[in-house]
């Protein structure tokens, strides 16, 4: 599979930011193929959750609303350098993913 | 795993949300998703979609919330919204975006350790406000956010 998603995560002095980028077509099922001008099918991401240390911090629920290839960026607090972050998304189609990043 | 997971892609694509459905519990993933509400994100209406999220209570439209998000996008599929609020105990946050399709964009929970900012990117059919609607200390409030967008982001 191709590379599907990104995380940066940092101490920021304060607390840890996160910036996250997931590669994915969020089609919202109502765009026509302008060939064919059959509807092509919805595939979004539906849920992304993250995690400090295996807690969840953030679900996120996503309709087609999202853009396609969806940003997200957040701060939390009670995390120290070294420690893990892990998102996860699944998608309408059963699709999913996810990656882990060390907060730098 | 992949010819599985190719099989299940085509079957929930020829077929209806069953399929899907069954597809997302044959891949069960190792987190623990909470449910997804369907009836939220498939309403056309405001009121419909803010209904299953809110119930019947209506959000105060409140000066804690900030919708940051640029007074004109020239591309309505890619709008930055940021939604902060310093509304104390935040346990969600959802953007909406009334004109469009699918009125609900994003709905986020948060938990104790996040601080109530958060920024991502939202599509829009046609100029509008973007709503955000804030849960904090088991209440609701609101603010928004006009936005003028001069090439639609969710047609064909």
């Amino acid at each position: 599979m191709a590379r599907k998603m990104k995380i940066r995560a940092w101490d920021n002095g304060k607390n840890t930011s996160i910036k996250a980028i997931i590669f994915h077509p969020m089609e919202t099922g109502l765009r026509k193929d302008k060939k064919t001008g059959k509807k092509i099918p919805g595939h979004f991401i539906t849920e992304v959750t993250c995690e400090h240390n295996g807690k969840n911090i953030l679900t996120c629920l996503w309709g087609p609303g999202v853009s396609k290839n969806p940003f997200i960026s957040f701060n939390f607090n009670g995390a120290k350098k070294g420690d893990s972050v892990k998102i996860s998304w699944v998608d309408n189609q059963g699709g999913k993913g996810g990656s882990t990043a060390n907060i730098s | 795993m992949d010819t599985t997971r190719r099989i299940i892609l085509k079957a929930s694509m020829a077929a209806s949300t069953l399929a899907v459905a069954a597809g997302a519990n044959l891949l069960t993933p190792t987190t623990v998703f909470a449910a997804w509400p369907a009836k939220a994100f498939e309403a056309k209406k405001m009121d419909v979609a803010m209904n299953v999220i809110t119930g019947k209570a209506r959000p105060t439209t409140s000066a804690d919330i900030t919708v940051d998000a640029p007074d004109i996008a020239e591309n309505g599929a890619v709008v930055s919204v940021k939604v902060t609020t310093t509304l104390p105990k935040v346990e969600s946050m959802s953007v909406y975006v009334p004109v469009n399709a699918f009125p609900l964009s994003a709905s986020y929970i948060l938990s104790s350790q996040m601080e109530a900012s958060i920024s991502g990117r939202i599509k829009m059919a046609k100029t509008a406000d973007i709503i955000a609607i804030v849960k904090s200390n088991g209440k609701l409030y609101t603010a928004k956010k006009a936005v003028k967008v001069t090439l639609g982001g969710c047609g064909g």
